[in-house]
């Protein structure tokens, strides 16, 4: 049951999402693109930007956009013009795609290690007591404690 | 067994420092070597690093090497910037006087919408040849951080020590481009 309305609420979420996004892709916004895009010269975003390059590619979104061109159109453009590093973030696809999935390895990668020292935490703390209450030692260890304590008797 | 674990896992992690120390000294050296305005600035007269590009019009390529022979002015320029355009005029006036001496005066523009450089170019009646450097590529191999910078190529392929790091606006900066390039034509 609980499996179930878990499902449904993803489904609900992924479609409210999706909306957007596409709507997004399709009908591009200026104030949308100036934060995924860099200014070529100040290497900030172009809504933080006053340069004159950043000045000619609002420029020139804006005029993509009146004619119809998607957001993945213009910024394809875009590239072809000032290469990838217009882009705030990398594309999603070559060598680029690397800096989406790395994270993610990490991420999983310290889930592991993390699970996996916890693992062994709980093991070390949970073994049982040897019998007799006492614990045990290396051989050589005892003999020379026990040589000790007779001394320490006689 | 967990302590021969224990220094694979040391010797592991001292490695990928290595590596990445290796990387940065690298990438250092290496940016340090491409950048020939370190060279100009010490007094010495580099080799102008050669590029191919593609024209700003048409589809045919141009490359500094197949200049040799010939006395070359460097200019970056990009359309959206002032002093580019204040500058055009000198650089198509020493183009038009000079060409016959065996001067070419190559443009290389940079970071611009191609149809706004071709516009600029028709606009400001520029006749010499443009390059098309995307992504600025070339521009970062003659340590330009900021475009109008001029160079100049002597018909050997070296670089004069001299170069223009903004416009060539005023009668002493047109006097000391003049001279720059009877120099450029004369070594």
């Amino acid at each position: 049951m609980k499996g179930r309305v878990a499902l449904s609420l993803s489904l609900l979420l992924a479609l409210l999402l999706a909306g957007p996004t596409a709507a997004s892709e399709q009908h591009p916004t200026l104030p949308e693109l100036e934060g995924e895009l860099i200014c070529p010269t100040c290497k900030t975003t172009l809504d933080q930007s006053e340069a004159p390059v950043a000045n000619q590619i609002r420029r020139f979104v804006r005029q993509r956009i009146a004619a119809g061109d998607t957001k993945s159109e213009i910024k394809t453009k875009l590239v072809g013009f000032y290469g990838p590093e217009v882009l705030a973030a990398p594309p999603k696809h070559g060598f680029d795609l690397l800096a989406w999935l790395l994270p993610f390895g990490g991420l999983a990668a310290g889930l592991v290690a993390a699970s996996a020292l916890a693992w062994r935490w709980s093991r070390s703390r949970g073994d049982p007591p040897p019998p007799g209450g006492r614990l045990a030692l290396e051989p050589a260890l005892e003999r020379r404690l026990d040589e000790e304590l007779r001394r320490f008797d006689g | 067994m967990a302590g021969r674990l224990r220094i694979a896992a040391q010797a592991g992690a001292v490695a990928v420092v290595a590596a990445l120390l290796g990387l940065l000294v690298w990438k250092v050296a290496t940016s340090a070597k491409s950048n020939v305005k370190s060279a100009l600035r010490a007094g010495k007269h580099p080799n102008a690093p050669d590029f191919r590009l593609s024209r700003l019009e048409g589809s045919t390529k141009v490359s500094l090497a197949s200049l040799r022979g010939r006395a070359v002015v460097i200019n970056f320029w990009a359309s959206w910037c002032g002093p580019c355009k204040q500058e055009a005029p000198a650089l198509e006036a020493a183009w038009r006087k000079h060409r016959r001496r065996g001067l070419v005066v190559l443009g290389v523009d940079y970071n611009d919408v191609r149809g706004y450089a071709r516009r600029f170019v028709r606009k400001n009646h520029m006749t010499y040849p443009i390059a098309y450097d995307r992504g600025g590529k070339v521009l970062g191999r003659y340590g330009v951080s900021q475009v109008p910078e001029t160079f100049f190529v002597t018909r050997k392929g070296k670089l004069l020590h001299d170069y223009f790091a903004g416009a060539i606006n005023t009668a002493d900066d047109r006097a000391r481009f003049e001279r720059n390039i009877n120099r450029a034509l004369s070594s």
